[in-house]
């Protein structure tokens, strides 16, 4: 069968021969005109006169617009229409999209991008945390709260308190390839875009608002991505509106791609937080009561800041049953960047939060932190309980799920397995041993160790996001041209789901065609994000490819005199009565039978409702989990650090393709170090990004990889019904990351007798400063 | 009108009227529809635009593209991503590799990768990770892209990747100078041009600024200016000797400058960013200067037919200002011949293709448990690269203990008073500057002081 084969990416030829077409590398129609932005220079103001006499004068300039230009909708904002694609009237944050240069190339549209002389009326700006916390700058009236039981006595009958905070930094997506779109204008007023998207829905959306036209009236094809993230998820609807709109105007195809300090000045990044926790546990660590409160820096507009802080507070209990907790979250609203989804999309920052809780218990008991993982872990599954959970009578029973801060029973928790799998075999208690012999025989060099555990919920928390639709033709040739919804960014989509549809017809999967996201063929997508490509698109292309082949069986059964059941695809054959015909021939018979060789197929995901206001009910269709092992070195004079080794064990479900999914895993849990490591945005007091470039933003580099790298599948399957009981892949390793950033932590401590409380990102200053924190002179 | 002349993926390619500031990348992807070759970051960065380029004698380098302007291939060959597979298609071995091993994922950043480990692949190296350390990717953790290295080093370079670029063609161009006599007679003429040696930074005053630089002068074709001469007393390196060559000629000398410029930029700057430029553009963040000043090296500086040779310290007056009058520039670095004491610290990040947010040099001399003599230099903490005096004096004549070593970096405060910025607070910069002399001591007492040397 074609599905659990680690087959190569479907592009991989193409990519290493620099022959797969990006945005930026389609020919393009004589006379493409290129785009650029004027950006402000300030973080909050009123526009009081706007100078762009120099600008249309540049060479090369066929037009300047601004929002008074606009034929439709100004607006870009993937929720709430709160941001407009130009500003009108006020700016709010620095590197705002002001006005649009249209011009005859993209060094000329950069060049007079710059000639704008904009007149400000400064208004104070709201660029930190404590600044946002001190003038109540929010969305929604005020923070969400979950809770389970009594946390507050809890808490106080507790035998140990700690209480504690954490600053975590932001991260930029760094796609290799720049945000880029392409519009081409059509008779009749259409509009084609092709443009690097992981949401070509949302793209059509915005840009038929913006021109003011229906949605069908709009095309939006999308073949790759170079890199998304989550980074283009809402980010790219700038440049397709822009490129539309500017389109209509001139008549002429325009394309837009931002330059990398462009893009990294107006886009959108992960969201900063800080998170306060007060915790009460017993003599094992074990949490009796738990209290977090986490503040998002959310910056100018909505954008998805909602359901990012939402999936913060879902993943606030990572992999611990917490009896009693109360979980509190602030979004906040400051003149920065619209910071935006990135892989994990909230859920790092929240399992951050209670796994620096973990540290910080083991620390103050002096404990190794595994132990108090492993007793706050949730129960393990019970083999018999049914699938849909814990009915009344079962809330006696010991074996029972237990629910998590969001009342959803945990039915599925595999840790307690994979943890004792893993300390095993990355040998953990004896280099826990090791680390602590190398930490008394150096005074300079400290090492470090720490396994973390990651329990990440799937399925969009939005609910109604959780379908997707798939379109498959056969042709008379047998040939099979497959598409859906889900876009590629590298993650192997397109390669999963063709192995899902080569295996529904038992064919070679070579034999199905690859071919772009395509509003025209699949309508109503939702964008590739929350990890859920492959169970969703997996599943809508299943069902389309069946009703294929139970129409070719029933024809061919009919034909046969038997029944259709007993029609079998196997092997790039099908054996029907005493016939063997190859599938080519089925597919002619089929076509010359009057058999329709084109099916749609649709697929939503079960199971999955809850109220994101009150925090009770089954947001998560299922989970995934993960443990990962990581050994750190620091230098206590400098604080520079590398991660040494790390072993990973994933849970994949059964892997459609473990080539494809341990990519996922290595790739994902250098990022989430990254994350927590080197990858540090900084702005300055007038909210100017200072790190708007490879130069000063240090997303990790080869050697940044740990010396040996062991990552594994787990050997299992789904417990729930997902497409040949796989798992989601793409956001849950990212949090393996965790374990090199507490690995830091479990190093400094090895300085001094206080605890690290390290802030991320973990530069060498901030180890620096954690050292001497634990020194006493700090 | 003289044209730009260089094979093209063994092609020959004749320009006229060609911009002198137009980049090799942009040309390649608008003018000559090669696609492959990407743009990640236009600053030399990222590596996503590697192309390979092959000298006269035949040296096969890898370059960032982004940042090349086009009369830097006169009389030379290049070879992009679409020029790594054979004429009829057929793979490299790297490219083979990359699929077999699953070392791309969204596929942008590849064709970058695919040449930087061609060209190491043709020039037999296996130090994977410091080539390849000036191509990033977000997607792959790396990891696969090594087993690609790996798997394929041992297979035979293939034919067509030998060039042969027409060195004979190549006339002389207008506006850059076969030897150092016709530069200094031409920037006397012109003292307000821009000279550009490997424009790993003037690249970025185009691609980045947007500035249009009127007149230039390209030095990479002043074969005088990338010699260097050992004489018993001195190390004489010509200012065009690029970073990589300096690199691999301090290896025999001074090792810890060696394994400093292993960190210096990328594969693809230190091929083309030269030791003259470094010094010239006064950068406080240069991290030639302070080893070169802990060495004691003197500048040579020329206008016209005059020279005068001073201390290179005494070049960098203050930020942004260096004692070079117009029409002036550098000619050469003079090293004094010395016993190897150097020890040479650079604080960034990232360990690889990152600036410094301090860097250390230490040439300290310890004769029967005394200092003898010391020069000590930093980058990153004043607005030029600056000796330490009084960190220098609180050690000579001293013994070599803790205490001295204590007391001296107690004098620090009195020589620098750095500045926050996003690479490092003023205080961290402090501590950890104080803290690498404490460090050199540690070290050559025998304790472990080096993360990068530590297994798990």
């Amino acid at each position: 069968m074609s599905v659990a084969r680690p087959l190569p990416h479907d592009a991989a030829a193409l990519h290493v021969a620099g022959q797969a077409r990006y945005v930026d590398d389609i020919p393009t129609p004589t006379g493409t005109l290129h785009l650029a932005f004027g950006l402000s220079d300030v973080a909050h103001a009123r526009i009081t006169a706007m100078d762009l006499t120099a600008v249309r004068q540049a060479a090369g300039v066929v037009a300047v617009l601004t929002c008074d230009d606009l034929p439709g909708a100004n607006d870009v904002s993937p929720s709430v229409h709160d941001e407009p694609l130009l500003a009108q009237g006020e700016v709010f944050y620095l590197g705002q999209p002001l006005f649009l240069v249209v011009a005859t190339s993209h060094l000329a549209a950069r060049k007079a991008a710059r000639l704008g002389r904009i007149s400000y009326d400064e208004r104070p700006a709201i660029l930190s945390i404590d600044q946002a916390i001190a003038a109540d700058s929010r969305f929604e009236e005020g923070p969400r709260i979950y809770s389970k039981g009594e946390p507050e006595r809890a808490l106080k009958a507790a035998d140990h308190r700690i209480e504690g905070q954490i600053e975590i930094g932001g991260q930029e997506h760094f796609y290799l390839e720049g945000q880029a779109a392409l519009a081409l204008p059509q008779e009749n007023d259409d509009m084609i875009v092709n443009c690097s998207t992981q949401h070509p829905t949302e793209i059509q959306h915005k840009v038929a608002e913006a021109l003011n036209l229906p949605m069908n009236a709009v095309r939006v094809e999308t073949r790759r991505m170079g890199g998304g993230f989550g980074g283009k998820e809402s980010q790219g609807n700038a440049l397709a509106v822009a490129t539309a709109v500017a389109a209509r105007l001139t008549g002429h195809a325009c394309k837009m791609r931002y330059d990398r300090d462009d893009d990294m000045m107006i886009t959108g990044k992960r969201h900063d937080f800080r998170i306060a926790y007060r915790a009460g546990f017993d003599d094992e660590g074990r949490i009796e009561g738990i209290e977090f409160t986490q503040w998002a820096r959310c910056g100018w507009a909505q954008d998805l800041s909602l359901p990012v802080a939402d999936r913060a507070m879902l993943h606030a209990d990572n992999a611990y049953h917490l009896k009693d907790v109360r979980i509190v979250s602030h979004r906040l609203k400051t003149h920065t960047q619209s910071a935006t989804a990135f892989r994990g999309f909230g859920g790092p920052q929240g399992m951050l939060g209670m796994e620096r809780v973990i540290d910080h218990i083991a620390h103050e008991l002096g404990r190794d932190p595994l132990n108090v993982r492993r007793v706050n872990y949730y129960r393990a599954a019970a083999a018999d309980a049914g699938a849909s959970g814990g009915s009344i009578s079962a809330k006696k029973n010991d074996r029972a799920p237990q629910l998590t801060p969001y009342h959803m029973p945990v039915e599925d928790f595999i840790l307690h397995e994979m943890t004792e799998a893993l300390a095993e075999r990355a040998d953990y208690g004896a280099r826990r041993h090791a680390v602590a012999e190398w930490n008394a025989h150096n005074r300079v060099l400290k090492k470090g160790i720490a396994l973390t555990p990651v329990k990440f919920g799937i399925s969009f928390t939005l609910t109604h996001l959780n379908q997707a639709g798939a379109l498959v033709h056969v042709y008379q040739d047998g040939s099979v041209h497959m598409n859906h919804g889900g876009t590629e960014m590298g993650q192997g989509l397109f390669q999963k789901v063709a192995q899902v549809a080569a295996a529904r017809f038992a064919v070679d999967p070579a034999l199905v065609k690859i071919t772009a996201t395509d509003t025209a063929k699949v309508p109503n997508t939702s964008a590739t994000a929350a990890s859920s490509g492959s169970d969703l698109n997996g599943m809508a292309v299943k069902a389309a490819c069946d009703t294929i082949r139970d129409r070719m069986a029933a024809f061919l059964a009919q034909e046969h005199q038997v029944e259709a059941a007993d029609v079998v695809f196997a092997d790039g054959e099908v054996r029907v009565g005493g016939a063997v015909y190859t599938f080519q021939e089925a597919a002619k018979r089929a076509y010359e039978g009057r058999v329709s060789l084109s099916a749609t197929g649709f697929y939503k995901t079960p199971k999955v409702a809850w109220d994101r206001i009150r925090g009770v009910g089954r947001p998560f269709f299922y989970f995934a989990y993960g443990v990962a092992v990581s050994e750190v070195v620091l230098d206590r004079m400098t604080g520079e650090n590398r991660i040494l080794r790390c072993d990973i064990l994933h849970d994949a479900g059964a892997s459609l393709n473990q080539a494809i999914d341990i990519g996922q895993i290595e790739g994902g849990y250098v990022q989430g170090a990254g994350w927590l490591t080197t990858e540090e945005l900084v702005w300055d007091d007038k909210g100017r990004l200072r790190t708007h470039a490879p130069s000063t933003y240090k997303i990790p580099a080869a050697s940044d990889r740990p010396g040996i790298f062991n990552v594994a599948l787990w050997d299992g399957e789904n417990r729930e019904e997902t497409i040949y009981r796989s798992k989601a892949v793409g956001e849950p390793p990212f949090m393996h990351g965790i374990s090199a950033f507490l690995a830091l932590s479990d190093a400094v401590a090895a300085c001094g007798a206080g605890y690290p409380d390290l802030q991320a990102p973990a530069t060498a200053q901030s180890v620096l400063q954690a050292i001497r924190r634990v020194e006493g002179d700090g | 009108m003289v044209d730009i002349a260089f094979l093209l993926n063994g092609d020959a390619v004749r320009l006229s009227d060609t911009p002198p500031t137009r980049t090799l990348l942009d040309w390649l992807r608008e003018n000559r529809g090669l696609t492959g070759t990407k743009e990640g970051c236009n600053e030399g960065d990222c590596g996503a635009c590697t192309v390979m380029v092959t000298d006269a004698d035949g040296t096969s380098r890898a370059l960032n593209s982004c940042i090349l302007f086009l009369p830097q291939l006169h009389g030379k060959a290049v070879r992009t991503v679409e020029g790594i597979s054979g004429p009829d298609g057929t793979l490299h071995p790297v490219q083979q590799a990359m699929i077999d091993h699953h070392g791309s994922q969204c596929g942008f950043c590849t064709p970058g990768f695919v040449v930087s480990m061609a060209v190491a692949h043709k020039n037999g190296r296996s130090d994977h990770d410091d080539q390849l350390a000036g191509n990033l990717c977000r997607c792959t953790g790396y990891a696969p892209i090594i087993r690609a290295a790996h798997a394929a080093a041992d297979e035979p370079v293939p034919e067509w990747m030998d060039d042969h670029p027409a060195v004979a063609e190549a006339q002389p161009l207008p506006f850059a100078p076969e030897t150092a006599d016709e530069l200094a007679a031409w920037y006397e003429a012109n003292p307000d041009a821009t000279l550009i040696g490997g424009a790993t930074d003037v690249g970025l005053w185009v691609t980045k600024a947007l500035r249009d630089l009127g007149p230039v002068a390209f030095l990479n074709r002043c074969a005088d200016l990338q010699k260097t001469e050992l004489t018993d007393t001195e190390i004489r390196i010509g200012a065009g000797v690029t970073m990589s060559d300096v690199g691999t000629l301090m290896q025999d000398h001074h090792p810890a400058f060696a394994e400093m410029i292993r960190r210096y930029g990328s594969v693809q700057v230190r091929n083309a960013a030269t030791i003259g430029g470094n010094i010239a553009n006064g950068s406080p963040i240069g991290d030639g200067p302070p080893a070169l000043i802990a060495l004691n090296a003197r500048l040579i500086l020329r206008k016209s037919d005059s020279h005068r040779e001073i201390a290179l310290e005494d070049f960098f007056i203050e930020y942004g200002r260096q004692d070079r009058s117009p029409g002036e520039f550098v000619e050469a670095i003079v090293i004094p011949r010395q016993k190897d004491t150097l020890d040479v610290y650079k604080l960034s990040k990232r360990f690889d293709q990152d600036i410094s947010a301090v860097c250390g040099a230490f040439n300290i001399v310890v004769e029967d448990d005394r200092v003898t003599s010391a020069r000590i230099a930093f980058g990153g903490m004043a607005g030029t690269p600056k000796r330490a005096r009084a960190v220098e004096q609180a050690l000579i004549g001293e013994s070599w203990c803790e205490d001295t070593i204590r007391a001296a970096m107690a004098r620090m405060p009195e020589e620098f008073e750095p500045l926050s910025d996003m690479r490092a607070s003023a205080e961290y910069r402090m501590i950890s500057a104080q803290n690498m002399l404490l460090r050199c001591f540690y070290s050559r007492q025998g304790i472990a002081t080096n993360v990068l040397e530590v297994s798990p």
